[in-house]
């Protein structure tokens, strides 16, 4: 039977593909850039200008700058990926202008790549062919296909700087299979992707493919894994390998203001699956079969929020893309916006199909504006392009959507207050119930969910709830991406699988704690999540199991600390964050975290007694029953798992005045050993009190009546002669 | 609910004066926004126009908002009041943005953050005296992965040391020098 949609996606596929073509870029070496906030704070756009210059004197037209936004690989960027025709890609970081001109004229005219800048020694080894297993819960439900294939490459004594076999996180490709058992293999550089059952198919593809370099027909699937594209470029990367890219399966490969770039890679078939079937129900079941919980904090059920909308009566509804990611060490959000605005939008608007929206809303902060003008331009080509607007697709359903910016109030995102800055107004949050979901934006019922939420909607419609689910636990489907960072080795974006242990994520992925020192915590959901002391670092992420030990999924913002941080002063941060941005309505989040504030200020500054610490426990529990909104409620979190976990600090700093980390200044002080000093007189001269006596070639003295304790002598000192106690 | 435009009989007189005080493109996007369905809901977006033209809100400028867009001063300067992101003072030429995110805070965000006091000779909100420099903290701008961070203007430093500090103001205090040659 036609369907006007059908026909409309087959039409914009077709359109789309003719163009691409149109443009030749498969036979043309192409030069990769990261385009993100991020990546242009470290200089990509000096990288792009160069390169520009260098192919405009080398006059060569086959040769094209490609960009793309944001991988997630923050400390090393810019990251900059040479993708020659038939050649592995090869990916550098840290690229500056000197390098752009060894890697134009080496690399690309002369086809020598550069393994001393390539991106995590990825060059160190360079394999004729890499295989790599599915370690989906089917795919290993067979088990040891990879270790025999791996025997196998021996027993033919094929050399092992070949072939490299590698495990790699569920493809996505067993959703449509209903019979019989194998597992998937995806073949790197050649992009063919095996459905493996037994020894004997394992000794064909030794056989044909790589002795003979000839694709095995028979066991080739053509259904492509959910993240092929990322792994064809960044599966050499141990960063990269361990995740599981869901969410974020476009980051860093597409082009995020191109539309045609975004529908090539599988863009909009999932809308069009949704709207052909012209049954909403059927899209919230696949969600709720998903298991996907919102990816804002809440943890709140999507597919259950999208059906209590359509419970409602009121057929004018909305829907809200939450944007205002203010939680200080999160930057995921901005990571999708940025890096595949497009991917957000299709969920956005499947979601606003499910409910039976007429309006949408993406709630940014202002203070991503580069997000926004990517949002901006997504939404226009949409328009354009009739997948927006009257009669989307041609389904004869109409919908449109439009940005509103945050201001920088925290508390925005909330979803009340949030709902009330779109009106207009100062953002203070509603006593809910009546939820949003009954009477939100002007009255009406609205669903308000994550970036991250709807980065996930196309891959749930296109791949199937129940795969969705089989990823994450029992409770929760799905991935999570994180924002590492603190004192970790590799900072970036790292998307896993819900349930991962905690410690996988820090060592196995952010490579451990920076310059090897000890883990003390790993704090998770920002300022309203808690700490995980190092010993609970096997803790697996989840909803349930982070709110068990008092923290929070929250956002996705995991910092990691180490020895030399302070865990009382890492919670004084935090309720310092909150206090300011405790909009004020309600008197137990208003006063509670001012009076908790003053009694942390007292602490770190050696001025407490021990009755403060029960005083700060009453007031937190207090702040946490009696607050009007999440904000407040969660306010007091760092405080009590800190209290929890770390008890024994607190204690140190009001009995013993020490602060062990180092951190808190007034319990610091700083003396000049006079067995290491040799009177150089550089930490006099850098004193800003001058507090530091003594003359030249003399032992030096601090006055510690002087000294603001500001740590330059001890920073100065090339003898270690200055000491901190 | 919608406001009527023209509630008062002196109507052309107050036009006049805010256009006095208001760009163009400003006043048209109020009146354009009048015939809308909930358009005090664009209030926000005003005021986020009026600071990116002026640097800042000034209480006449508001005062004009209010009047255009028929809402009562007190709401405008509420809501003006309540975001972070407005600023009722003029600006210096750069704005200094010290990140104080998670991140940037545990990598020393405080150090960079003293240096610039002390060497701007400003605490955090002001302007120094030449008018070349606020400065200014800022919650997590999201680029967490080179921590600790600078912003000044819209350019991103990072990671930033104190003693690179002095390197980065120069380059600002240099650039406004030749200016004025």
């Amino acid at each position: 039977m036609p369907n006007p949609v059908t026909d409309f996606f087959e039409a914009l596929t077709d359109r789309t593909r003719t163009r691409l073509a149109e443009r030749g870029d498969a036979q043309k070496t192409i030069i990769q850039i990261g385009s993100a906030t991020c990546e242009h704070a470290a200089g990509s756009q000096d990288v792009l200008e160069e390169f520009t210059k260098h192919i405009q004197a080398s006059g060569r037209d086959d040769v094209i700058v490609h960009k793309t936004g944001c991988t997630g690989r923050c400390s090393k960027e810019p990251i900059v990926g040479i993708s020659i025709p038939g050649r592995p890609p090869v990916k550098y970081e840290r690229v500056n202008r000197e390098i752009v001109h060894k890697i134009f004229t080496q690399h690309i005219q002369k086809g020598a790549p550069l393994p001393e800048h390539a991106l995590d020694n990825s060059l160190d080894h360079q394999y004729a062919f890499e295989f790599v297993f599915c370690q989906g819960l089917r795919c290993n439900h067979l088990g040891g296909l990879k270790e025999s294939f791996e025997q196998l490459l021996r027993q033919h004594k094929i050399p092992e700087d070949q072939v490299r076999v590698s495990t790699h996180g569920c493809f996505g490709t067993c959703s449509e299979e209903s019979v019989g058992q194998a597992a998937f293999v995806l073949v790197r550089p050649s992009k063919v992707v095996y459905r493996v059952k037994d020894q004997t198919d394992l000794e064909l593809i030794l056989r044909e493919h790589i002795r003979g370099g000839r694709i095995v027909e028979p066991l080739r699937v053509t259904r492509k894994p959910i993240s092929q594209d990322f792994f064809d470029l960044y599966a050499d990367v141990s960063f990269f390998s361990a995740q599981n890219r869901i969410a974020m399966r476009n980051s860093g490969i597409v082009n995020p203001e191109s539309l045609e770039e975004y529908i090539s890679l599988g863009g909009f078939k999932a809308l069009a699956t949704a709207l052909s079937k012209g049954d909403p129900e059927w899209v919230i079941n696949e969600v709720l079969k998903a298991r996907l919980r919102g990816r804002g904090g809440g943890g709140f059920l999507t597919g259950q929020k999208w059906k209590l909308a359509t419970q409602n009566e009121e057929k004018t509804r909305y829907i809200i893309c939450n944007g205002d990611e203010g939680d200080p060490g999160a930057f995921m959000d901005r990571g999708m916006l940025e890096s595949d605005p497009f991917s957000v939008m299709e969920g956005m608007i499947i979601g606003a199909y499910a409910i039976g929206a007429c309006k949408g809303f993406y709630y940014i902060r202002a203070e991503y504006p580069l997000a926004i003008k990517r949002i901006q331009n997504a939404i226009d080509l949409c328009r354009a392009a009739g997948l927006l607007g009257k009669s989307v697709m041609g389904s004869g359903w109409d919908f449109d959507m439009e940005i509103r910016l945050g201001a920088g109030a925290f508390v925005c995102g909330e979803e009340t207050a949030l709902i009330r800055s779109i009106e207009g107004e100062r953002g203070q949050p509603k006593v809910r119930p009546p939820f949003p979901t009954t009477r939100g934006l002007w009255g009406k019922p609205t669903c308000i969910n994550n970036v991250e939420t709807f980065a996930n909607i196309t891959a749930i419609i296109n791949y199937g709830g129940d795969w969705f689910a089989q990823v994450g636990t029992e409770e929760s489907g799905g991935t999570k991406v994180f924002a590492l960072a603190g004192k970790v080795k590799h900072t970036g974006l790292v998307e896993v699988p819900l349930g991962t242990p905690l410690r996988d994520v820090v060592f196995g992925i952010g490579g451990g704690v920076q310059d090897d020192k000890a883990l003390k915590a790993i704090q998770t959901g920002g300022p309203a999540g808690g700490f995980i002391p190092a010993s609970m670092d096997t803790l697996p992420v989840d909803f349930g199991p982070l709110a068990k030990v008092g923290s929070i999924m929250g956002s996705g913002g995991m910092i990691v600390l180490s020895e030399e941080d302070c865990m009382v002063d890492i919670s004084k941060f935090y309720l310092s964050f909150t206090q300011e941005e405790s909009c004020g309505k309600c008197t137990p989040c208003r006063e509670g975290t001012t009076r908790m504030l003053e009694i942390m200020e007292r602490i770190t500054s050696g001025k407490a007694v021990m009755e403060d610490l029960d005083k700060l426990e009453r007031l937190a529990r207090l702040c946490q029953q009696t607050s009007l909104c999440g904000l407040g409620r969660a306010a007091p979190n760092p405080i009590l798992s800190s209290l929890k976990h770390f008890r024994d600090e607190y204690t140190e700093h009001i009995v013993d005045k020490v602060c062990r980390a180092k951190k808190c200044v007034a319990l610091v002080r700083y003396e000049v050993s006079p067995d290491l000093c040799i009177g150089c007189t550089v930490c006099a001269r850098n004193c800003p009190t001058e507090a530091i006596s003594g003359n030249r070639k003399e032992v030096h003295v601090i006055d510690q009546n002087r000294c603001v304790k500001c740590g330059q002598c001890y920073e100065v000192c090339r003898f270690d002669a200055v000491e901190r106690k | 609910m919608n406001h009527q435009t023209s509630t008062t009989d002196n109507w052309d007189a107050v036009r006049a004066a805010c256009l006095e005080i208001l760009p163009e493109h400003i006043v048209a996007f109020i009146e354009q926004n009048q015939d809308l369905e909930h358009s005090e809901g664009q209030l926000i977006a005003t005021l986020h126009m009026v600071q990116a033209h002026f640097g800042f809100l000034g209480r006449d400028k508001m005062h004009a908002v209010a009047q255009l867009a028929q809402v009562p001063l007190a709401k405008v300067t509420g809501v003006a009041t309540f975001y972070h992101y407005f600023r009722l003072q003029p600006r210096g030429k750069h704005i200094i943005n010290v990140c104080l995110g998670t991140a940037c805070y545990v990598k020393g965000a405080d150090k960079l953050s003293q240096r610039l006091m002390d060497d701007l000779g400003i605490q955090f909100g002001e302007t120094t005296k030449d008018g070349v420099f606020s400065l200014d903290s800022t919650r997590c701008l999201g680029t967490c992965g080179l921590a600790p961070v600078v912003m000044v203007d819209d350019q991103v430093y990072g990671p930033v040391t104190p003693g690179e500090i002095s390197i980065i103001l120069e380059k600002y205090s240099r650039r406004e020098k030749s200016s004025r040659l």
